[in-house]
């Protein structure tokens, strides 16, 4: 009895099928709830306004060394949406250039603390039992301890502060989290009986770890990654409002509601909105981390 | 009968142990809170043969698979195959021995990873145990095999049906090419149409491919028609073992008598094979509270005053039907109370 | 609507609305139950028991799910469309369910007690009652179901208790509430043999001593042939066959039933005969005419058409067998 191969054309056709329906399901759960619509659409936006700054911003030349004293401390108008600062530099121009500050240090953060943090929560949580768990716990516990904030200043006080250091202290701080979330989810894991069956069938601890574990934890490690986009942004904004982040004159958010701190209320803009700039991108990365959550809930029938 | 004993053996357990410590009894870890799950049992597959293990839940069949197949190291005794010792060494036992005895497992929705297509989850044991031939071919051939479609390749555990996936299960098994399959309660969450589908499906395939098999369940007339041989479990020990026919028809030890009066039947004709009612009272005891003495004699209709004292041995009532209680042991009246 | 029957289901249909379209899982189901009788229903995963069911007790989610067609009465009193007070009362005092896995139907943070007294507090009356009424009033039920030593048993929690008694304890929480229709879905299937023999042991009890009514919904056929007096047999969202239990299982007629009959393992050994082929349809797009006909070996022109209406078979064993089959439609095939 000879087998005919399946057609190759027609299988990746079905994959593909497959793949669409899935999408078009994981849509609709996500698009339920218009909320996370909302916050997927404000990161989109600024995702936008960040990338195309240069090119969307009605006075592009604010965000580096530029000083125009003619038009310092104008309040909102047609000309200068969001006002001026002192050295009449466009607040708005500025915001979208900072937006860039920002979703640089979430994504460098997040790239430098997802992989290692995930890799050790994965090995400890699949020798459940064993040294190496205890090994690998007892250090996050200890990370863990320190408060985060805290941590963050002392490291980034005893580095030249900058943009890149600030990113190094929140990231040293950040990936025992990660760890302990992945920790919970893989020792229950460990336990399926599909782990069991590819241990009997003789698959390496590799494999099971990444292959049978791993993808069973993307959905809460997507939704988390999500929302600490913008706890992230908000640490470093935090970072730099104390001055040990970006440095003036970069736009940072955080800087720019620092130096603005010293005029309120009067020249009310230069602080606000920032400020309002910062709870935008981090209200818009939690709704649609909410939004991710919910997308990926257990299947129902 | 002789025929039978010229088979080899392929499985032999010896006075296996498998106790689980689950906590102390103070906080000072002296006195361990120990579950006796499996407490001393013996007993062997010939070549060939599906041996099956019947149980109500606490009786440690379960666990009997799970050491069989290398999730746990028994707490003593051994476990051989085809005379090589399963355990031996502290390494877990190599690639080519955990090929020849493989699982199906209970529930169909957790032995399948969720977020694996089923191309993937049948490559693994071809990835593991066959380097050549092209794999595509081995999987159509595969779900050939438990009469699935080809292009189910693509799909994801969610979409299949309880039945589909219990037969993937099996497929995955048998792609390691095991001589000895491990099946416990296959289908025992399955729907009866689709688990007659499943059974003749197993039937069919372990002849074909000469697999030995331990079958476990606790539905006693699904055991009727698939084992050959049956032995059952009461609390980590082995109560009684024969062969089906005589089993079924000859039962002896009074928990045997219990459940095979107990279940549900569709037929008059099934109704006058069942021993004469026996109604069970009170509740399953745990394997951490093991009465002392026969651990049954809590709940047993024909108890005398030794049972709450010693524990039987078990002993050759009538040739290849083996039993393990009080009432039968030379020297005592030989009514087997029917 | 006929008023001799405690329960009265007539052609309910009831579609859910998901991705890619809408389930149409119930199309026409007809169902009743006398007082004082214990009725099951058969039927493999999916063929709508349990949506039945719940659409009794109106506790279907109303999005997705949408009761498209059908009446269904209570004691002569139209309960779809009865208002949220009146449905209170008949939940509270009428019809209540039991749940298939006594674990997860108890919360496991609450004791056996309080959990008790919670469905006192919640029923009409219960509103009325001191505190030490309504530990009175628990403590019936528990008693009513054997269970050792009720009094410590209010101050238990489940988790402590095995799988038989948290059972009864779900059986005595349904009674706390109503006295005269419960719904066991699946009593037992989650319990050992021995033990699941003691709860439907139980439960016939209930029924002498208490004039209850029991609806049992499974799926073994072994169950209901010694618990049940009559049985209806379902398939994808419809009705099949309904009989006495005596003639179904003497005398089974509709092809499906025969096919589960055959299917299931028996005591006198000889193997088991193949099941069914095929599988269940898919609500999203289900079969024309008779939903069975695709896996019918006895499939005519007509059942592709139009959907069977029940038909007795004449000169049988009783005028109560009725099946929905064209087979039978001109009497005795």
């Amino acid at each position: 009895m000879t087998v005919q191969t399946k057609n190759p054309k027609k299988a990746s056709i079905l994959t593909r099928d497959k793949r669409r329906e899935n999408l078009g399901r994981r849509w609709y759960k996500f698009s339920r709830n218009p909320m996370s619509i909302v916050g997927m659409t404000t990161v989109l936006l600024v995702v936008f306004l960040a990338i195309f700054a240069p090119v969307i911003a009605p006075h592009p030349e604010a965000a580096g060394k530029f000083v125009d004293f003619a038009n310092a401390s104008l309040s909102p108008c047609w000309r200068y949406p969001f006002g001026t600062d002192v050295i009449g530099r466009d607040i708005m121009s500025r915001i979208f250039f900072g937006f860039r500050f920002s979703l640089t240090m979430g994504m460098v953060v997040l790239i430098l603390v997802v992989p290692p943090g995930v890799t050790l929560g994965l090995i400890a949580g699949y020798n459940q039992g064993t040294w190496i768990e205890t090994v690998i716990m007892r250090i996050t516990d200890i990370f863990l301890a320190v408060p985060p904030l805290v941590l963050a200043l002392a490291i980034a006080s005893v580095l030249t502060p900058n943009l890149f250091n600030s990113m190094i202290a929140v990231s040293l701080m950040w990936w025992p989290w990660y760890t302990r979330l992945v920790y919970g989810l893989a020792s229950t894991l460990r336990n399926e009986f599909f782990v069991n069956s590819a241990e009997a069938l003789g698959a390496s601890s590799a494999h099971i770890i990444f292959r049978e574990i791993l993808p069973n934890c993307i959905s809460p490690i997507f939704t988390k990654m999500s929302l600490d986009m913008g706890w992230v942004i908000l640490i470093g904004s935090s970072l730099s409002f104390v001055g040990l982040g970006v440095q003036a004159p970069k736009p940072g958010l955080g800087t720019m509601v620092a130096d603005g701190s010293q005029y309120l209320p009067d020249q009310w803009w230069i602080s606000v909105f920032p400020a309002l700039a910062i709870v935008v991108v981090v209200l818009g990365f939690n709704l649609l981390g909410d939004g991710l959550r919910d997308m990926f809930a257990a299947e129902e029938v | 009968m002789t025929v039978d004993n010229l088979k080899t053996e392929i499985l032999t357990i010896t006075k296996m142990k498998k106790y689980f410590t689950i906590g102390y009894r103070d906080i000072f870890k002296r006195r361990p809170i120990t579950v006796k799950a499996v407490d001393g049992i013996s007993f062997t597959v010939k070549e060939g043969e599906t041996f099956g293990l019947v149980g109500e839940s606490g009786s440690g069949k379960s666990t009997v698979a799970y050491t069989t197949v290398g999730m746990y190291r028994p707490t003593a005794g051994h476990i051989s195959f085809r005379g090589q010792d399963l355990f031996e060494g502290k390494n877990g036992r190599s690639l080519s021995l955990k090929k020849e005895i493989q699982i199906v497992f209970q529930d169909p929705g957790s032995s399948l990873n969720p977020r694996r297509s089923v191309k993937q989850i049948l490559e693994l044991p071809l990835k593991i145990h066959r380097r050549d031939e092209c794999r595509t071919e081995q999987i159509v051939r595969l779900l050939e095999m438990v009469e699935l479609p080809p292009d189910y390749m693509y799909k994801y555990p969610q979409t299949l049906g309880g039945g589909e996936k219990q037969m993937i299960a099996i497929a995955r098994a048998l792609a390691a090419d095991p001589s000895f399959v491990i099946l416990d309660e296959p289908t025992s969450a399955l729907d009866v149409s689709i688990q007659a589908k499943i059974i003749n499906l197993l039937i069919r395939l372990q002849n074909e491919f000469h697999l030995s098999s331990l079958f476990i369940t606790h539905d006693l007339s699904l055991m009727r028609n698939v084992a050959s041989r049956v032995a059952i479990m009461y609390l980590g020990k082995i109560c009684e073992v024969a062969q089906t026919a005589e089993f079924f028809r000859n039962p002896y030890h009074p928990y045997t008598r219990m459940l095979l009066s107990s279940i549900p039947v569709v037929s008059e004709d099934e109704e006058k094979l069942k021993p004469q009612k026996i109604i069970s009272t009170g509740e399953i005891p745990s394997p951490v509270n093991v009465p002392s003495g026969c651990s049954f004699h809590l709940r047993c209709p024909r108890k005398m005053d030794i049972c709450s004292q010693v524990d039987p041995v078990m002993i050759e009532a009538e040739k290849e039907h083996m039993v393990r209680c009080h009432l039968y042991e030379q020297g005592r009246q030989g009514n087997n109370g029917r | 609507m006929n008023s001799e029957f405690l329960l009265e289901i007539n052609e309910l249909c009831v579609n859910f609305d998901v991705y890619g379209g809408t389930l149409k899982v119930l199309d026409g189901v007809n169902f009743t139950v006398h007082r004082g009788e214990k009725v099951g229903l058969v039927g493999e995963t999916g063929c709508g028991k349990t949506t039945t069911m719940k659409s009794i007790l109106r506790i279907l989610p109303m999005p997705p799910a949408r009761i498209t067609n059908g009446e269904i009465y209570f004691k002569g009193r139209d309960i779809l469309e009865m208002p949220e007070e009146k449905l209170r009362q008949v939940r509270s005092e009428g019809v209540s369910m039991i749940f298939q896995d006594p674990t997860a139907a108890l919360n496991p943070v609450f004791t056996v007690g309080q959990q008790l007294e919670a469905v006192v507090k919640y029923s009409v009356e219960g509103k009325s009652l001191s505190k030490k009424e309504i530990r009175e009033r628990a403590l019936i039920p528990l008693r009513e179901v054997g269970l050792p030593d009720p009094e410590r048993m209010l101050d238990t929690y489940p988790i402590q208790l095995s799988g038989g008694m948290r059972q009864r304890i779900c059986i005595a929480m349904a009674l706390v509430a109503s006295r005269e229709l419960l719904i066991a879905d699946e009593p037992g299937t989650s319990l050992d043999v021995t033990i699941q023999d003691q709860v439907l042991r139980l439960l016939h009890h209930l029924v002498q001593e208490k004039d209850v009514s029991i609806i049992f919904i499974t799926h073994t056929l072994g169950v209901v042939r010694e618990t049940t007096d009559r049985v209806y047999v379902m398939y994808a969202g419809r009705m099949v066959e309904v009989a006495a239990t005596k003639d179904l299982f003497a005398n089974p007629l509709h092809p499906y039933t025969h096919g589960l009959m055959d299917a299931v393992p028996k005591l006198t050994g000889g193997g088991i005969a193949d099941g069914i082929a095929g599988r269940i349809p898919d609500y999203l797009n289900p079969p024309t005419g008779c939903r069975f006909h695709p896996r019918c070996s006895h499939a005519m022109d007509i059942c592709r058409k139009e959907k069977p209406a029940f038909y007795n078979k004449q000169g049988g064993v009783s005028d109560d067998h009725q099946v929905a089959c064209f087979l039978y439609r001109d009497g005795e095939k």
